[in-house]
């Protein structure tokens, strides 16, 4: 069966390529996966879009809840909010972001892996901690009040603030992927033929980084549209979409209008979705199997420009973490800054307790291991699987879904889909193993994102260099594909790692007593109006999630050495 | 046929006889979902277990607001075995979808009659202890500000305070609905919006939690924020330099109260939980921190709890507050959720 036919075609006939026995393995697991989608995102959406159309009785009335919310000006109004909030933020973000990948990969400014290491450390905080740190610094009581000119923290400057910190890292993230591999034959090119470093630049590096751009911008949309950790804190009088369905829900009790903003909050998706396909059809190949690595050459003035921005944006990150790590020791901020311990001690705040934070160990070490596994291969199968259009098609369109979820929408979904009495999946409810399972799903599109773009910057040539030996598919993919990618399929680990620590909306419907999580605490604590324990709790979560990230670059940086060692000359 | 109705009987008979041998040497895990203040409940824990140890309780812990949603949405098929120490109000939502069993607790006809359910025999619901509104005013941001201290509702919507309060939003907060609840009760509904139109003047913001605005007084984030006296008493112990006032036109008040869940497999246990939760012993726990508590006549009074509170509880009409709820909540969104920013 795995042995190609050798037989030509006859004459005459279109070629048709043959569907081999690999082939059929492929799209098994690829439909495997897709089904593991299908079940953990598909179906809890469709038991909320459908409680969307009824009433509390469970009867179907059509559009009346969404005649509703659109007569609702107090609900209406928050869409142009949510919009007005996020494309500002991206547009803050997106460029500032590439400005640091730039430097960190493209100039010979010194400490590089430090700013790195810096500019990462907000994708380790829950999004309730920078904004926690913003009313430390700009609130009533805040270290430099007096900074924002009069101006309400509570409300969307507060909330852009805090959103851009928050999403700042994620954004690096895919900018870095996507310009850590550049050809450095195109520069030479380029050089030789007497362009100027502008015109490098605008016909060069840009256009190589195009697909990234587009998809950071995408994921910064979306991440800054659905977050709901900073505006439950900034938000004050400024209703957002994603407040909105936590007043729907936790204070209204009306699952069905949570529903429908929930489903308002989708359409973005499908945006990303039709902008990320269209953007994909004009990427190629960076990386091809004949490239040269580029390497930056030392320009000091450049690199003295660069190295001055890293430091700002550095010191605005380590500023914010100082504040919330200040917060959390003084005793009883702003009228007794003497150094305590007291808001450790978790099992005393409402809503805390310690077994929550080593229940958040458990679940993250589960989520980074399985996901990871599940969602590279997922991602290479659909890139790699030959012919088979409509399901590569359907599985690309089921890995966009998660991200426009909203935590809180899809933690609902699977209340009705899992704890509906005739489902047999039903005795997972209440368990660790759900809690895996949504976190996985809630954070499957990023990851997929980062292996894509990787995946993408590989040559179709290795594929069709080893078909052609008749090497099998999965020789490929652990001898090259797997070493190739293995930045990559780190990075993703790590994110699922700490996104599993740090999550908070998607989990704060599903925790049982046995499976309280520390986010959830931190979430609860500060809606209690504990600040300082839930700064705490977020700087535990901070330190853990930078603990582990260390041990990791450290057990990694001799794996990377063996496999990357092809990239450097 | 026969044959299997014999083994059916035998299989019942041989998990029964399991079940007893396991209950009498196992502890029973009792899943207990409440909204009770975390540092108050291991103490519960204890004292309970101490008189019934064969029963272990595990707590599904969580604000009113959050605790209500999650039991609304396990409703086709309800996790906990009991419900305890969330608000009345909630008890009474969640009742409408048969969500409780009647039980009489042995001696709950020793409470004061108004805690508990006494429309319905065996009653659905029984309260244990109140939770009051109250105003939380800092004295050393007040005296920043020039602020008197208020010392009634009508006091709020002078312009000296304006900017300068903050109190929960009652579409998100258990304690904002209780406190709109009762400036309606009290005064009627026209004149309860139009003090609500100028109190709206004087918000600063309105939070997601009730506790919230006492606690983001006592930090000296906004001098006055509008409560309940439990949280007032308890941020002025751990020492935040607050006064907590109790307003003289009346203040409203909801109950913390219990229901055993229809479907519970731990009915026995469920019921011992129950029992105790009216005795004099456990009445005396509930007062060590809420000064109005179920049992008449054996209350204390409770360090910085406004003197003189019981006395100034209205007369709330759950049944009112819980069928009007959604009605009041809609009007309310619509007149100051909804101007709430300036278009840009």
């Amino acid at each position: 069966m795995i042995t190609p036919s050798i037989k030509a075609p006859p004459l005459g006939t279109a070629i048709k390529p043959k569907v081999s026995g690999e082939d059929w393995i492929m799209r098994v697991v690829l439909i495997g996966i897709a089904l593991y989608l299908l079940i953990t995102m598909v179906f809890p959406l469709y038991a909320i879009l459908s409680k969307s159309f009824q009433t509390d009785k469970g009867v179907f009335i059509g559009l009346d809840n969404y005649i509703k919310f659109f007569s609702t000006p107090a609900l209406f109004w928050s869409i142009q909010n949510s919009f007005f909030v996020t494309i500002i933020t991206c547009l803050i973000v997106v460029p500032v972001a590439f400005t640091f990948a730039y430097a960190l990969t493209r100039s010979c400014m010194p400490f590089k892996s430090l700013f790195k290491g810096i500019a990462l450390i907000p994708i380790l905080m829950p999004s309730l901690l920078p904004a926690i740190a913003l009313v430390y610094l700009f609130g009533a009581q805040g270290l430099i009040k007096g900074a924002l000119l009069g101006h309400d923290l509570y409300g969307p400057i507060g909330i852009i603030i805090g959103e851009s910190i928050y999403v700042f890292p994620h954004v690096l993230t895919i900018m870095l992927i996507a310009m850590s591999t550049a050809d450095a034959r195109l520069y030479e090119a380029a050089q030789v033929l007497g362009a100027g470093k502008i015109k490098t630049f605008f016909t060069v590096t840009l256009p190589g980084v195009r697909y990234g751009l587009v998809s950071a911008f995408f994921v910064c949309f979306t991440l800054v549209i659905t977050d709901f950790g900073v505006p439950k804190v900034l938000g004050g009088k400024f209703n957002m979409l994603a407040t909105d369905i936590y007043k729907q829900v936790v204070g209204r009790l009306d699952f069905e209008m949570g529903a429908v903003v929930g489903m308002v909050l989708l359409i973005p998706a499908v945006f990303a979705f039709f902008a990320d396909r269209i953007a994909q059809r004009r990427q190629v190949a960076l990386l091809s199997s004949r490239a040269v690595p580029y390497e930056p050459k030392p320009t000091p003035a450049f690199d003295m420009a660069m190295l001055t921005f890293c430091i700002v944006i550095g010191a605005i990150i380590l500023a914010v973490l100082g504040t919330a790590c200040f917060a959390s020791f003084a005793k009883f901020w702003p009228y007794n800054l003497s150094f305590s311990l007291n808001h450790y001690d978790f099992d005393l705040m409402d809503g805390g307790s310690w077994d929550s934070f080593f229940n958040t160990l458990e679940l993250a070490a589960w989520t980074a291991v399985i996901g990871t596994a599940a969602v590279f291969s997922g991602a290479y199968l659909v890139e790699k699987t030959k012919g088979f259009e409509t399901g590569r098609g359907i599985m690309q369109f089921l890995c966009m879904i998660p991200m426009a979820v909203p935590g809180l929408v899809l933690g609902l979904a699977y209340i009705f889909f899992f704890n509906n009495p005739g489902n047999p999946f039903g005795i997972l409810y209440h368990t660790m193993p759900i809690l895996v399972i949504c976190t996985i799903t809630h954070f499957y599109t990023v990851a997929h994102l980062t292996a894509v773009t990787a995946l993408k910057q590989m040559d179709p040539e290795f594929e069709a260099v080893s078909s052609s030996l008749k090497v099998p598919f999965y020789r490929t993919f652990f001898r090259v594909t797997v070493p190739v990618c293995l930045p990559a399929i780190l990075d993703i680990s790590m994110y699922l790692f700490v996104n599993a620590m740090t999550t908070v909306s998607a989990v704060v419907f599903l925790y049982s007593p046995d499976t309280a999580l520390a986010s959830v605490a931190m979430l609860n604590m500060d809606d209690a109006g504990d600040t300082a324990p839930a700064a705490a709790m977020g700087m535990l979560i901070v330190g853990t999630a930078a603990g582990v990230r260390l041990v990791h670059t450290i057990l990694s940086r001799g794996l990377l050495r063996r496999t990357q060692a092809w990239r450097y000359r | 046929m026969k044959f299997a109705k014999t083994f059916a009987l035998l299989a019942g008979g041989l998990a029964l006889a399991l079940s007893h041998t396991t209950s009498a040497t196992a502890k029973t895990d009792l899943l207990v979902y409440t909204a009770v203040e975390a540092d108050e409940l291991k103490k519960f824990k204890k004292a309970f277990e101490a008189d019934y140890p064969d029963v272990n309780i595990k707590w599904v812990r969580d604000s009113t607001g959050i605790i209500t949603s999650k039991l609304l949405a396990e409703k086709e098929n309800p996790k906990a075995d009991i419900v305890w120490g969330v608000a009345a109000t909630s008890l009474l939502l969640l009742s409408k979808y048969n969500y409780f069993q009647g039980y009489a607790p042995k001696g709950v006809e020793k409470l004061e009659k108004k805690y508990y359910d006494t429309k319905n025999n065996p009653p659905l619901w029984v309260g244990q202890r109140a939770w009051i509104a109250s105003v939380c005013y800092n004295t050393v941001e007040a005296g920043k500000h020039n602020l008197p201290l208020p010392t009634s509702w009508a006091d709020l919507t002078k312009g000296v305070y304006k900017g300068h309060v903050i109190m929960p939003n009652p579409n998100s907060s258990g304690t904002g609905f209780l406190d709109v609840s009762s400036w309606i009760q009290m005064q009627g509904e026209e004149n309860a919006w139009k003090y609500m139109d100028a109190l709206h003047e004087n918000i600063a913001r309105y939070t997601h939690s009730g506790s919230k605005p006492c606690k983001l007084a006592a930090k000296g984030e906004i001098p006055i924020g509008v409560s309940f006296a439990y949280r007032g008493a308890k941020s002025k112990n751990a020492g935040a330099p607050l006064e907590v006032v109790a307003p003289s036109e009346g203040v409203g008040w909801d109950l913390e109260a219990f229901g055993i869940v229809r479907n519970t497999k731990n009915l026995k246990a469920a019921r011992a939980l129950a029992d105790w939760s009216v005795t004099e012993k456990a009445n005396r726990i509930y007062n060590e921190e809420y000064a109005v508590v179920a049992m008449p006549g054996i209350a204390k009074p409770v360090k910085n709890f406004p003197p003189g509170i019981e006395a100034k509880m209205i007369q709330n009409n759950f049944q009112w507050a819980a069928n009007n709820r959604i009605r009041v909540l809609d009007e309310w969104r619509k007149r100051y959720d909804g101007k709430s920013e300036p278009k840009k």
